[in-house]
């Protein structure tokens, strides 16, 4: 068996993560990272008429991008894999239709961008496929009006509400190619430790990246150059922080989250940071995996963390079950 | 540490950011009577302008409050005030109005029936489901006490 320890996957050939496309919406694209995305749209629409519409044109331009931008044509894929914060993940199934693809579609809220990876991963190493498409994204728009209230509605968001990444990221994973592979996967355990505030998504997140990050750390020793969490934000970030910190194993001075990454905090008031599927995924794309490539880091640990909310649920006084999946991965 | 749900919440307490309650309320009192003076500023137009009795001129100042306000959420700017203004610009008439006019606009991509005209109230209904039913209470109260 491939399985190390209680939790992790561990991939014994090669899966490389060949390149990443990433497609930005306009307030990203004024952020710390804005030289290093692919693609920046101004316009929220992209000149589609609705948001769900300019999402999956997200999805489905960062594939195409890829794909001409490697020579890759459709039949050198053998699988899609991708998710979205969507109901019946829409954005992924639309863009799957219109690319023509095999398709896998996945629900892990913002965790999706790793669990994808992860999926992928698992195939490839398994023989079944060479070339894998991994594939998230979110819309600010598209996401504020399902999960909360109408854009032109007048109120105040609270200090520790997220703001939801526009953005998009598509991976080719394959069996063959040069760079950072991956190594390591572990897909984590659902944690709530009875979080109700839809507006706090980062605590509710928390213990599950918690969870995940030391079970993958315990389960495969790797001592890590970066430990970066998915959208956690500032937040979730210190409670995590706070976590390890009390089991005597200071992760500190090697860990950052992207929600934290991607914005600029305080002149981009986006209150406690970034977060949807996009936040890790982009910022995989643009930064991390370029730290990687330019050998800045060599082992990489990147978590995208989940809160799997639901409105309806919450209604009925549900708490938010989080979790995290973690990816190790190696130069 | 082990955490569970009891001391978990103490945790969360401690590290999120408390919202800024004494500036909210300032901003609230300030947009607020601003949106208030506004409406005896249209109101004492309608009676020294238009000749028109105060007892309409309240109403018709009210009507002209709501088109204000429907025409700033249309444009995009009532959310803006909000985000200053916060309860300010909810509480007046005008909250009111941007409260119905935000979902009519956010869902007419689904259509006029089934989008718009569904959707409308979606954050007006229960105001007005809960406002309807006291009205109701308080007028068999009254017809009974009264």
């Amino acid at each position: 068996m491939k399985k190390v320890g209680k939790q992790t996957f561990n991939i014994k050939g090669d899966v490389f993560i060949n390149d990443i496309f990433t497609i930005v919406g306009k307030k990203e694209g004024e952020g710390p990272l804005k030289d290093n995305f692919d693609l920046i749209v101004e316009d929220d629409l992209w000149g589609e008429d609705t948001w769900e519409k300019c999402e999956l044109k997200f999805q489905k331009e960062a594939v195409k991008h890829l794909m001409d931008r490697n020579g890759l044509s459709k039949d050198g894929i053998d699988l899609l894999i991708s998710g979205d914060l969507l109901n019946q993940i829409a954005s992924s199934s639309f863009a799957a239709r219109d690319l023509q693809l095999p398709y896998v579609g996945v629900y892990g809220a913002c965790s999706t961008m790793a669990l994808t990876l992860g999926l992928g991963a698992l195939i490839i190493d398994g023989g079944f496929a060479d070339n894998i498409m991994c594939v998230t994204s979110s819309h600010f728009c598209s996401a504020e009006r399902q999960y909360r209230l109408p854009l032109e509605m007048g109120g105040q968001r609270h200090m520790s509400a997220q703001w939801t990444v526009t953005g998009s990221a598509a991976v080719w994973l394959s069996k063959s190619g040069q760079g950072p592979r991956i190594k390591n996967v572990t897909f984590g355990k659902i944690t709530d430790l009875g979080v109700k505030d839809a507006n706090n998504m980062g605590a509710a997140m928390a213990p599950a990246a918690y969870d995940s990050l030391k079970q993958h750390m315990d389960d495969t020793g790797i001592d890590y150059d970066l430990i970066v969490t998915g959208d956690l934000g500032t937040v979730g970030k210190s409670i995590v922080n706070k976590m390890f910190n009390e089991n005597g194993k200071s992760i500190e001075d090697k860990y950052d989250d992207c929600g934290t990454i991607i914005y600029d905090i305080e002149k981009q008031d986006v209150h406690a940071g970034g977060s949807g599927c996009g936040c890790s995924a982009t910022v995989l794309g643009a930064f991390l995996y370029k730290k990687l490539l330019n050998n800045e880091i060599n082992k990489l640990l990147f978590t995208s963390t989940g809160a799997l909310h639901s409105p309806t649920a919450t209604l009925q006084g549900e708490s938010i079950p989080g979790i995290a999946h973690c990816i190790g991965i190696e130069m | 540490m082990k955490y569970d749900k009891e001391n978990y919440k103490q945790v969360v307490d401690e590290y999120t950011p408390k919202n800024k309650i004494l500036k909210n309320c300032v901003w609230a009192f300030i947009f607020g009577g601003i949106i208030c003076l506004l409406g005896e500023i249209i109101k004492n137009i309608f009676v020294s302008g238009f000749n028109i009795p105060e007892n309409d001129a309240g109403p018709m100042s009210s009507v002209v409050l709501i088109a204000l306000s429907a025409l700033f959420t249309g444009l995009g700017w009532y959310d803006k005030l909000g985000k200053v203004g916060g309860a300010g610009t909810v509480v007046p008439i005008t909250g009111f109005a941007n409260s119905v006019v935000s979902p009519a606009l956010e869902y007419k991509r689904e259509g006029l029936v089934l989008g718009t005209a569904a959707n409308i109230f979606k954050l007006a209904g229960p105001v007005l489901v809960y406002g309807y039913l006291s009205a109701f209470i308080v007028g068999i109260l009254s017809l009974i006490f009264g």
